[in-house]
């Protein structure tokens, strides 16, 4: 039973991260490859906050997205003048330095031995030790997170930014200030991350470099392409097979090393599988 | 009679060559303005600089008497500037409605996040369909549009906003003639409610019927102005266009 719950906690977690992916890149065309950095901030956050600080990670609920924030501000206010691959690569950048900074910055991060020992959530006087427990706030943040995904989707704002996507010289010519709507974008879409990152480490109570490389953001592309970009409910349901798909495999017998390989090998597959017969995924009805 | 535009003394150049030389010329408030000129001859350029698309190298540009240093394209909505595209230009991933939607919500972002469209933006949107003639289009994707109704549909955009100043990039080009006189009476009602329209086009017919006042450019400079029969009457105009 335990080991649903486990599952239900990484796909919500995911979930989240596969939103905001789809907010920044499937909704006002922003091609980022830095989710995973954002994430990790998240993480770290959570791990410092908890070990360092010794305070509780509903704080770090609330600070993490808020630190967050003001670097994908800085961030996005000086990639603001890159477009498509060009931005793509500016992102790539930055999660490389991300990754850097969270090996190297011993005193701060632990280096590559990251930190341990991260406090479970503790609210309402009970601690979420289990996971049958923990699956209710991974849950709630997963809610929220949703409604304010489709909130925005459904605003004037969500329009504008699909606008943006299509062809934001031409928008500009109505009167709008193009660069302010994907900053904003890019911001939410790195705070919404960072919910996920904490999540991760008051889970796992262990967070290291290795867990927030390139790879995880692969995965984000692979979960909103797969999904249909431009849909919250694609990238929900790309979260729900990517995570469900690799898992199963467990029980066809592969032994624990294998089936990492092969999930790699599986996001692979499906990518290029996706590209060749649906490049708009299972409800999309977009192309990048 | 009131100056909407002026130029002094308009360049702009692209790695050497100038594709607007040293233009002056002024257009009229609630007047059709057409301009004419040979391939390359600098009309797009002209329309570009004037909705912000392109800076300008040197020369003034007045805005109803109002210098404009610097003319930003998210301005255009302060000044009542609106343009079509010779290369069609529209949210093609966006439904037909929502393409006239996102020009009439909230433009800043913080206020658009709290702005749901309501019954008074559909009905507009609704309204401007209609008179281009693509209400039953509404829910269909810009991209799937054809070639002439997308060519209304960015005229449609023009009408939501309500601008003031209207640049018209070749309208007509590659339509039937049933959608021509469409695109005609909207100018003409556009005039009757006193909009300013520039209305850049290659058929002379089109510019005699509906220009008050004719502008013709040749190699970015201006070769004549005046009222459409005379000017089209002139040698070195008559020339500019035979002698290509
Ligand atoms: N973005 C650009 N970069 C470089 N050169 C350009 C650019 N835009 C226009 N030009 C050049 O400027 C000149 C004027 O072009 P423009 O498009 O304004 O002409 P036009 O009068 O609109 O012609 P047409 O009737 O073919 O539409 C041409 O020589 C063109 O090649
Ligand atoms: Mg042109």
């Amino acid at each position: 039973m335990d080991y649903i719950f486990h599952i239900a906690i990484i796909v919500s977690i995911y979930g989240i991260l596969a939103l905001a992916q789809n907010l920044v890149m499937g909704e006002t065309g922003l091609l980022t490859i830095a989710g995973a950095a954002f994430y990790g901030i998240g993480a770290y956050v959570a791990g410092i906050f908890s070990t360092s600080l010794g305070l509780n990670i509903t704080i770090a609920l609330v600070a993490a997205p808020l630190i967050t924030a003001v670097i994908a501000m800085i961030l996005g206010t000086s990639f603001a003048r890159f477009r498509d691959d060009y931005f793509l690569l500016a992102t790539l950048g930055f999660l490389m330095i991300f990754n850097t900074v969270a090996k190297n910055w011993t005193s701060l991060t632990g280096g590559s031995l990251g930190i341990a020992g991260i406090s479970k959530p503790h609210m309402f006087g009970i601690t979420l030790l289990t996971p049958e427990s923990f699956i209710w706030l991974a849950v709630f943040v997963l809610l929220i997170v949703a409604i304010i995904c489709y909130f925005i989707s459904r605003s004037s704002f969500g329009r504008a930014l699909n606008a943006i996507r299509e062809d934001e010289e031409a928008l500009k010519i109505f009167g709008y200030k193009v660069s302010t709507y994907k900053l904003a974008s890019f911001t939410i879409g790195a705070s919404l991350s960072s919910l996920a990152g904490v999540l991760f480490a008051s889970y796992l109570t262990f967070i290291d470099p290795t867990l927030f490389t390139v790879n995880e953001s692969i995965l984000l592309w692979a979960m909103i392409i797969l999904g249909g970009i431009a849909t919250n409910r694609g990238a929900l349901m790309g979260a729900l097979l990517l995570i469900l798909i690799p898992e199963s495999l467990r029980f066809i017998g592969f032994p624990d090393e294998i089936s990492g390989l092969m999930r790699q090998c599986i996001y692979g597959l499906i990518l290029i599988f996706l590209m060749l017969y649906r490049p708009k995924g299972i409800f999309g009805k977009y192309n990048l | 009679m009131k100056q909407v535009i002026e130029t002094k003394g308009l360049i702009k150049f692209f790695d050497g060559i100038h594709a607007v030389d040293n233009l002056s010329l002024s257009i009229e408030e609630g007047k059709i303005t057409g301009i004419v000129g040979p391939n390359g001859s600098g009309k797009t350029t002209l329309i570009n600089i004037l909705s912000g698309f392109y800076n300008y190298d040197k020369g003034e540009i007045f805005f109803s008497g109002a210098k404009r240093k610097k003319i930003l394209p998210w301005e255009n909505k302060i000044y009542g500037t609106g343009r079509t595209f010779q290369q069609i230009r529209l949210f093609n991933q966006m439904k037909v409605i929502d393409n006239i939607l996102v020009v009439l919500t909230e433009r800043n972002p913080f206020f658009a996040l709290f702005e749901r469209h309501g019954e008074y933006h559909i009905k507009c949107a609704e309204d401007v369909l209609k008179k281009v003639g693509l209400y039953e289009k509404r829910g269909s994707y810009a991209k799937d549009l054809s070639y002439g109704q997308q060519k209304l549909l960015e005229i449609g955009r023009i009408l939501a906003i309500k601008a003031d100043i209207i640049f018209l990039d070749e309208p007509f080009a590659g339509l039937f003639p049933e959608m021509i006189k469409r695109i005609e009476n909207i100018i003409r009602e556009l005039k009757n409610e006193n909009k300013t329209v520039i209305l850049v086009e290659h058929n002379m017919n089109i510019i005699r019927e509906l220009c008050d006042h004719l502008i013709v450019m040749d190699a970015g400079k201006l070769l004549a102005e005046g009222r459409p029969e005379k000017v089209l009457s002139e040698r070195a105009v008559l020339e500019a266009y035979l002698g290509e």
